[in-house]
Order: C-alpha cells, then structure tokens, then sequence
C-alpha cells in the first residue's frame, strides 16, 4: 500500500492550477484498522455483514446530531469557488481531491437516501447507491483530507470539508472499517495517557535527561517538573515534544519561559498528551474522552491554570471544544482563560518586560513562519479575532532579528495545511504527504529565494514531523523547520540560580526550594 | 388554460412553503454541538451579524475565492434581487411607491441577471474543474433560470403581453378569484418555469438560500473559552457519568 515510487512535484515559481488527472491518487489508502484497535474504541472489529445499511442509519443519525453536517450536505450549488483551495488536489491533480468532488463522495449517497429527488431521479441530480466501489472511494478520500478547513474560508456559505470527512470516518467506524493509525493512537492516548504509549517511567527519564542537558547548556538548573501537586499552571503538550526534533527544543523554550517567570508548573503523566485524535475521525465520545484525561488531571493536581504547548489540532480542541467536552472549569483561577497557549503565556510575559531576550542568539537563521491550519482557522490567541496570527510571530520578532512572511495567499487564514495533519501523519499515506505539501513548499521557496530564509517556525507537533519528513523531498533540509519556542529558548536570558526572583508569590515556593 | 395555470400556482406556493418551512424547521432544531466558526470570526453577537451581511450583500468568501465566479454570482443574484422586487407591481393595487422607482432599475436588471447566469454556464461548460462537479440538474438548473429571464426580458423588451389582463389575473389569485389569464405562449413558458422553479426550490440545491443562515462556520459567535456551549445530546453523556 505505501507505494515509494512516485515522483515529487516539481516547484514552480508561482502557484498554478493543475488540469485534472482523474483516479491518480486511487491507490492511495492507509492500513485497516484491526479488530484490537477497533474495538477498544467501541466499534466493531470488521466490517459488518450488514454495513450498508447500518451506515446509511449513521448518516441519517449524524445529520440529526450535527447542524453543520445536515445544513452542509443540503447547501452546496456547485459554484466550484473551492476547486482550486485545497493542497492535496494542488499536489495530486486528483479530481476527487478537489473539496466539492470529496464532499460529494459523502452527499451522493445522502440524497439517494435522504433526498426526494434522490429517491426518484438519482441519476439526474448525481446520487448514488452506497455500493462497494462507494465504500472503498471513502476510505481512500476520505483519508486524503486532513481537515485543515482551508475550503471553508473560500465557501460563500461556509460549507466545511472537514465536517464531512470526520462524519465520512465516523460512519466507516461505525461498520468497522475504521483507520489503523488514528484508532490505535487513540487507544494508547485513552489507556496509557499519550499517544505515543510512553508509560510514566520513560517520561521522568526523559524529563530528568532535559533538565541536566538544559544545565549544561546555561549552567541553570531548569525543571521539568511532572505530577507535581499544587504547581500552578498543568502543562499539556504534545508528547512528540519529549523526544521528536524540534519539537524537543520547544519543550525547553516553555521549560526556560516558566522557570524565568518564577511560575511554578507541572506536566501530568495521566494526561501526558494534548493531542486529541477522537477529533479526526469525527468521533464526540472519543474526543470527550481523551477531553475529561486532561480535567482531572487538573482536579487531581490542583492546578490554577491550564496552559497548552504548540500543537495545532491540540488547540483546535482546547480552545474550541474543551469548554464544552470537560467543563466547566469554575475550580480554576478565574483570572485566565481556560485553556491558554504557550504562546500566549509568552507573549503576556514579553508585553510585562518579564523576559529578557538576546535575538543575535538566532543570528545565523532567516525565519518565516507557518501557520497550522487549525490554529489559523479554528481557533485563537489573545483577546482578538486574529490573535492566533499576530502572537506567534510576537514571540519570533522578539528573539530573532530577522523574520520575512511568506506570500500572503499561504499565511494567515489563507495558510496550507503541511500535508500530513488531519492523521494521515503515517508512512503508508508518505505519497500523499509529500504531494499535500507542495503548495507549502512553493511558498517556502519564494522566500527563500527572495528573502534568504533559511528555517521556517510551526506551532504544531504534526507540522513539524511532516515538514522534517517532506522538507528533503524538495531538496530542502530536514532541520529547516523549528519550533516557535526553540527560538524563545535560544534567545532567552536566564537569571542564575542564586537570584531572588521579586515577582514569586506563594505558590511557587515549592518551585524555588527543589530549585535551590 | 386560467384554471390550470392556478391550480399549478396553488400547489408550487404550497410545495415551496411548507417545504422550506419543513427544511428550516429542521436545521433549527438539529443542534450544533461544538464551536466551529471559521476564524478569524467576531466575538460578538453584532460582529457575527456584520459577518452575515457582508456574505449576503458582497458575497465576501466567494470574492476571496474567486472574482470570475463573484462576478457572475453576484451580477446574477442582485439581478435577480431588483426583478423580483419589480414584480411587486402585479401583485399590488396601488403599486407601492418604492416598487413604482425601482421599475426601471428592475426592468434592466434583467440584463445583469442574465449576463451572470450565462456566465455561470458557461463556466461550467468550460471550466474542467467545475464540468467533474457538475450534475445533469446543474446545467437544468442554470437553463431554467435562463428561461425564465429570457422569457421574462423578451415580454418587458419585445412582444408585451397584456400586462393588464396578466395583473387582474394574479390580484384575483391572491383573493382566490380565477380571472383570465393571456395566452400568448411566451408568457405561458415563462409562468410554468417560475411554477416549476418555485415546486423544486425545497428539494434542490436551491435550498443554499435558507442554508446560508444557518451555517456554524460563519453564524457563530468566537466565545467558547467564556461561555461554555454544549448540545442536548451532549449533556446526556455527561449524566451517565
């Protein structure tokens, strides 16, 4: 199934569409996911002897759970506005790839069902029998969006390919057709606390590795604090940040941001993940699951705040949905909103003159910026609208002296999706990614060439796997991309062990004694 | 003829309101159980009405998307907007004085309207992308909106009906009077396209029309870190606990 035999796109110097090449893509699938798997989820094992019609029940059951589903399915006149938006079909050329062409996949089968005019004239207004071949066009595009929800920027009325696909995969799941890769992480995020199954021991080695590499370094003794009752902030980061690069080095940038602030916090081996992937495969229940982890580790730790690290769908489901999954959240301090950024911990302490930077500490980097589709589009920093663009690159221009935008169609809320998120973060999809990432990489190069960029920063734990996988098909370099906190870390003046820090209060006490 | 043509007109209006009222009762009562604003979104209940607006008068995605489709939706749309609001005059005695000043701006507008619908067409004829997506209803759909313009345009520009006769036939429809109706065929055809418009409006993709308010993407309000949202079904998880 992971078919290495494909050639790279080649960059152009300005975007073009692509005339459509039908079926190129068709091959193109993840592994199953088997019955272990499945079932830990609640679903069944295999695909059920019934499947058609348990899934045609499915749909009718979502579009009376979801508005968007039903108003989406209903709404779409074909006016072809996002033929042309999303980076997998700028990268395949497959036409089913274009947003419209992928949704349809889904609402052909709701209006032979759920239409009259479906019912009665099917082949005039394009609906189709839920037939094998239907099934199998699912799993295979379905799996080819990674819910970046770029086509809805574009959509006059708002139509969201993401909302169908995770419908799409929430019905496959349903009759056990489910993905290998979300649904075994999600059952290692729901038994051992993260995704990458890291148990508790492995994370204090880790931790403890971090803490006397970041003392070498700067001859600061710099916690990594984990389970730590009564610490005032519950740090939830992606557990790529323990040990993938760069994401590791984002990990010490939040580690020096704490410590520098004099704020004590803690990680949580019970919620070692802020990475929810009940979100990608449409899944309300998984995704609260994973969700209610997070708050009691909370409750049980005492913590006053809740802050994330950089993770782009993690913050799409914190921001967005962790309100409504595990609230309320009255027993937090009232003084900070729940949950909070990394980045927007940063920047209020840089708005503060709390932090000290030396930019020439990145000196030998030319920076731009990615914006994470689900940062860009689904969420926000800060107290306004667009927040989520400004602060991240607050927090660069403050510890490098040279930082250039890339194009403004591929930035901000225009931003392409890396490739790979949406978990089709897999080596069976290694085609797709490298294709997806095509319009990302067309931009990156415009700076470069222009601007002399040399690294690009990412908020995301998912962009920044891909872009290190991607970045050498484009004859780019893997360490091209860091994280934003990286470039904190760099730059940040430490203040030594032996001053007082004027700003502690009671709380970090604790913090100060194990430091001292 | 007159009897048909009425009872043809009673049935659409009848398909058309309960229809709709059927499908706009549903999306109301269909929850939307997570926050999914496109962002940047408003804050506010009034930014978001600012959103809504701007989609509805400007058509604001379409224009970031794409102007050639912008342009022709939009020429189409606010086209259509003035000769429907011109129509008015047949189904008021004494035409409202608004309907009376925008009576040539209404009668030209037909022009616009067509010019975006062909437009349309003809990207979709043209455009590979947009001829993949393409059903056989949405080149029937473009079709009969050409009709109905072009049937409407050749009796305001060309060979006029008996507008006065045509007037007393539909004031007697609403007083559920049956009148006689003119015949000449270019009239014909275009009052039973308007009929057949109106009878698939609910079951076609027409239905965009009321889809558009109540999309989550763009209708809600970018809160959910201060005000908690969940859904009624969602609350039930949270009971069985």
């Amino acid at each position: 199934m992971a078919d290495v035999n494909f050639e790279t796109p080649e960059l152009k110097e300005y975007p073009l569409i692509p005339k459509l090449q039908k079926d190129v893509m068709a091959h193109s699938a993840p592994y199953v996911a088997k019955e272990e798997f499945q079932e830990k989820l609640g679903f069944p094992g295999e695909l059920v002897d019934n499947w058609q019609q348990v899934a045609i029940d499915k749909m009718g059951e979502l579009t009376d759970k979801y508005r968007s589903l039903q108003v989406f399915l209903d709404s779409c006149v074909k006016c072809g506005a996002c033929t042309d938006k999303c980076h997998y079909y700028l990268g395949t050329t497959d036409p089913k790839n274009m947003p419209v062409a992928r949704q349809d996949l889904f609402r052909k089968v709701y209006r032979r069902y759920y239409t009259l005019a479906g019912k009665l004239v099917p082949k005039l207004v394009g609906a189709e029998d839920l037939t094998e071949e239907v099934l199998d066009d699912w799993y295979t595009y379905f799996h080819q969006c990674s819910q970046c929800r770029r086509c809805s920027v574009y959509c006059p009325y708002g139509i969201d390919t993401a909302e169908i696909s995770m419908a799409a995969r929430e019905v496959m799941d349903t009759i056990g057709k489910g993905q290998k890769y979300c649904n075994e992480i999600i059952g290692k995020a729901q038994t051992l606390g993260n995704n990458l199954g890291l148990p508790e021991p492995a994370l204090i080695d880790t931790l403890e590795g971090l803490e006397e590499e970041v003392e070498e370094d700067t001859g600061v003794k710099v916690r990594f604090p984990l389970d730590e009752k009564g610490a005032e902030v519950l740090l939830i980061t992606p557990s790529a940040d323990f040990f993938a690069e760069p994401h590791i080095d984002g990990l010490i940038g939040y580690a020096k941001v704490f410590h520098e602030s004099g704020t004590s916090w803690t990680m949580s081996s019970y919620a070692s993940e802020a990475a929810n992937f009940g979100m990608f495969i449409g899944s309300y229940e998984n995704m609260r699951k994973l969700a209610l982890r997070i708050r009691k580790a909370a409750i049980d730790l005492g913590a006053k705040r809740i802050v994330f690290g950089e993770c782009g769908h993690a913050w799409r489901v914190a921001y967005s949905f962790l309100n409504t999954l595990a609230g309320p959240f009255d027993f937090l301090d009232p003084k900070y909103p729940v949950p909070q950024h990394i980045c927007e911990f940063t920047y209020d302490l840089i708005q503060q003159g709390k932090l000290k930077f030396d930019k020439s500490e990145n000196d030998h980097m030319v920076l731009t910026y990615h914006d994470s589709c689900n940062v860009a589009r689904a969420s926000r920093m800060g107290d306004t609208p667009g927040g989520q663009f400004t602060i991240p690159r607050e927090l660069i221009k403050a510890s490098c002296n040279h930082f250039y935008d890339m194009p403004g169609y591929a930035i901000k809320e225009g931003t392409y999706c890396c490739g790979g998120g949406g978990g089709l973060l897999t080596d069976d999809l290694i085609e797709l990614r490298v294709k997806g990432a095509l319009p990302r990489m067309e931009a990156l190069k415009q700076v470069v060439d222009k601007n002399g960029v040399t690294h690009m920063a990412a908020i995301c734990a998912i962009c920044k796997s891909q872009f290190s996988k991607v970045l050498p098909f484009y004859d780019f370099e893997m360490d091209q991309i860091v994280s934003v906190h990286q470039l904190v870390s760099n730059a940040i003046v430490l203040t030594k062990d032996d001053d007082s820090d004027s700003d502690s209060d009671e709380n970090t006490e604790a913090t100060e004694e194990e430091a001292a | 003829m007159s009897i048909l043509f009425a009872v043809l007109f009673y049935a659409a209006t009848a398909i058309l309101i309960i229809g709709l009222a059927y499908k706009i009762r549903k999306y109301i009562k269909t929850p939307a159980p997570l926050k999914i604003p496109t962002t940047p979104a408003p804050t506010t209940r009034s930014g978001v009405a600012f959103r809504m607006i701007k989609e509805l008068t400007i058509f604001e995605s379409l224009y970031k998307s794409n102007k050639w489709i912008w342009l022709f939706g939009w020429l189409f749309h606010f086209g259509l907007l003035l000769v429907l609001l011109r129509h008015l005059r047949y189904f008021t005695d004494p035409v409202w004085s608004w309907v009376v000043f925008i009576q040539p701006f209404g009668k030209y507008a037909a022009f616009a309207m067509l010019a975006g619908l062909a437009g349309l067409l003809l990207r979709r004829i043209v455009v590979d992308r947009v001829r993949y997506i393409s059903a056989p209803s949405d080149y029937l759909m473009l079709l009969l909106l050409l009709l109905i313009g072009g049937t409407g345009a050749l009796m305001t520009f060309v060979t006029h009906t008996d507008i006065v006769t045509l007037k007393s036939y539909l004031m007697g429809l609403m007083v559920f009077e049956i009148r006689s109706l003119p015949t000449d065929p270019v009239l014909l055809i275009h009052l039973a396209s308007v009929i057949l418009l109106m009878a698939i409006f609910p079951i076609s993709k027409l239905l965009h029309a009321p889809g558009v308010f109540f999309s989550p993407t763009r209708n809600q309000v970018d809160n959910p870190r201060e005000q908690r949202h969940i859904a009624r079904w969602a609350i039930k998880l949270e009971s069985s606990d």
